[in-house]
């Protein structure tokens, strides 16, 4: 009881800050070891897979030398050969699928999230999971033997119709039915079948999240629930809504089996997406790995690194998009 | 731009006031019935404080008033609200439409953060679909934040996001992006709960201020402001086995100082609740 009044430092402290120790516990130690030894193990993962495509490809990167990113052809042969031709090809299958993929994704995700009645709610959302689980091949095999002897038409129209006036929408081999067939256009449209439920699911999962708070504020301002989903829903879900786009573009990069089965490869870059003839990097890989060895699979390996740094890139990419916007910063942390 | 004349309102509007009236309302959420039969008049141009303990029913009542009620999945009422003598709830009137005219701020601040200030106030506008041209809308802008005292805090950075401000002055915000839209009647849900004592001040100073301008229905948990703010007031309340009523109601002053009923002098004296 002698501590009321205030009692001057026998010995003053240093004022600087203290070294505070937090020991853990065994438990704590192993579990953590545990944990991080597993998140490592993503690393040691990409990098082993990294350092295989580099040391595997080597042998063609030397062969062509810069020319690997300029050179169309692939005649391994002859050390002719690049991905000058593939990868753009790829990348057009991809932007095609998402050109087709977006609108629907996102006005599906919009409608399931705010518009459908809540029983049907539940239903839809486990449908788009499950469509986001059946395997490639099968979209491949619907692809080709259901969905393009049905689109053919199509476009054929957009063909006949369009293409006077816009130029990458002509063919020129002739009004010939396999003109239209195996193009890049229907392997993107296909490719997309694969995407929506990706892109479908993330932004459903993002939109869902505005707050409840915001939306209350919207309607008591007399807005209509379209109103509220344009002012609090959609400005919220944006982040979330570009990196569900670009994972779905990295998905739609690599997509191999779908595309690999409904083109018929072409190496020569055109930009005429309704002509038969289309190609990309997984699907050269596809078709060309079972009758590869030496110069030409290092070859294939190479352009599987190109492949593999690209979609990290646009993966870490949408990663960083969501995890900076402020719906994905909720869940990030 | 530099022709252009300040807008000015048309008149001084003198406008007519409307007042708020329930019959018989009652309010279920699934099969647990949470209001019994409750009627009371908001006199126009008045301030209503609705008091009671948690769980009295007050906020549903409230949400009742501006249709938000039937958002909540299960919830069901009975009765009716009557803005002007017309049911709120007639058959083919839009809630939206009823919503425009009787606004809200709920018990926490809900700008649009994204939003800068003045999108914020503008906000309404945009989501009734009331047209306006620019100067009409600098001029709400400034009239709105002005009613709702935050003009002086903000008006060099209205185009500063409306997230970035305190607590107390994203509820004004809220307040002035109702009052935008010029609503008849304004309900306040809590609006100075999660506000600290200076911002409460600001916020009761703003409804004062709003009195015979238009009609508020405020919900509130502090005696104290109640007797501030309203003029007239209603006491709820719900027993574990019997939904919220209204227990007494009539001007503030007599409430508190001459209750008929002893569970007003035992709640309004703090001996409960």
């Amino acid at each position: 009881m002698t501590s009321a009044v205030l009692v001057p430092h026998s010995q003053p402290s240093p004022d600087e800050p203290r070294v505070i120790s937090a020991p853990a516990t065994p438990g704590d130690r192993i579990f953590r070891g545990l944990l991080r030894a597993a998140g490592l193990s993503v690393f040691v993962i990409m990098g082993l897979i990294a350092l295989f495509l580099l040391l595997r490809g080597s042998d063609a990167l030397r062969a062509t030398g810069w020319s690997f990113f300029t050179e169309q052809r692939w005649r391994t042969e002859t050390h002719q050969f690049g991905i000058a031709a593939v990868l753009p090809d790829g990348l057009l299958i991809a932007v095609i699928a998402l050109l087709v993929s977006v609108p629907v994704s996102l006005t599906a995700a919009v409608f399931v999230s705010e518009y459908a009645p809540v029983r049907l709610r539940g239903a839809l959302v486990s449908l788009v999971d499950l469509m986001a689980a059946i395997p490639s091949i099968v979209y491949g095999l619907w692809g080709f033997y259901f969905l393009q002897p049905r689109i053919v038409g199509v476009i054929r129209w957009m063909a006949l119709h369009l293409g006077g006036f816009l130029p990458f929408l002509k063919v020129r081999t002739g009004d010939i039915g396999t003109s239209y067939t195996s193009s890049t256009f229907i392997a993107g449209v296909i490719v997309s079948l694969m995407i929506i439920p990706i892109v479908t699911s993330l932004s459903r999962e993002v939109f869902s999240q505005a707050p409840q708070g915001e939306r209350e504020g919207a309607y008591a301002l007399g807005s209509t629930r379209w109103g509220m989903v344009r002012t609090v829903v959609l400005p919220f879900g944006r982040g979330g809504m570009i990196g569900a786009v670009m994972l779905g573009f990295g998905r739609a990069m690599g997509e191999t089996i779908a595309v690999a089965l409904v083109i018929s490869p072409a190496f020569k870059v055109t930009g005429h997406v309704l002509e038969n003839g289309a190609n990309s990097i997984s699907a050269l890989i596809a078709l060309r790995f079972s009758e590869s060895d030496g110069l030409s699979l290092s070859a294939l390996m190479a352009a599987g690194l190109v492949l593999f740094t690209l979609t990290l890139l646009v993966n870490v990419l949408a990663g960083l998009v969501i995890s900076r916007s402020r719906s994905g910063a909720n869940t990030a942390d | 731009m530099t022709t252009t004349v300040p807008y000015q309102p048309a008149a001084a509007e003198p406008e007519l006031l409307s007042g708020l009236e329930t019959r018989g309302v009652s309010a279920w959420f699934g099969a647990h019935k949470v209001l019994e039969r409750v009627s009371l008049t908001m006199a126009a141009g008045e301030v209503t404080a609705l008091i009671g303990p948690s769980g009295c029913g007050k906020s549903t009542y409230l949400r009742i008033l501006n249709r938000m009620h039937e958002m909540v999945r299960g919830a069901a009422l009975a009765g009716e609200v009557l803005l002007d003598g017309a049911d709120v709830y007639e058959a083919g009137r839009r809630p939206a439409e009823v919503r425009r005219r009787i606004g809200m701020v709920f018990q926490r601040p809900n700008p649009f953060p994204a939003m800068s200030i003045a999108d914020n106030v503008a906000s309404g506008l945009k989501l009734a679909g009331i047209k306006t041209s620019r100067d009409e809308r600098e001029y709400l802008v400034e009239t709105s934040l002005r009613r709702a005292g935050l003009w002086n805090e903000v008006s060099g950075r209205l185009h500063t996001p409306g997230g970035a401000l305190s607590g107390g002055q994203q509820q004004r915000l809220c307040i002035a992006r109702s009052l935008a839209v010029s609503p008849d009647i304004l309900l306040m849900d809590e609006p100075c709960s999660a506000l600290d004592p200076t911002s409460t001040r600001r916020v009761e100073e703003t409804i004062a201020e709003l009195r015979g301008r238009l009609t508020v229905v405020i919900v509130t948990h502090n005696m104290q402001q109640a007797q501030r703010v309203s003029q007239s007031c209603a006491f709820f309340l719900a027993t574990h086995d019997t939904p919220g009523r209204i227990v007494e109601a009539g001007p503030t002053a007599q409430l508190f100082t001459d209750p008929a009923d002893p569970r007003t002098a035992d709640y309004v004296n703090g001996r409960f609740g």
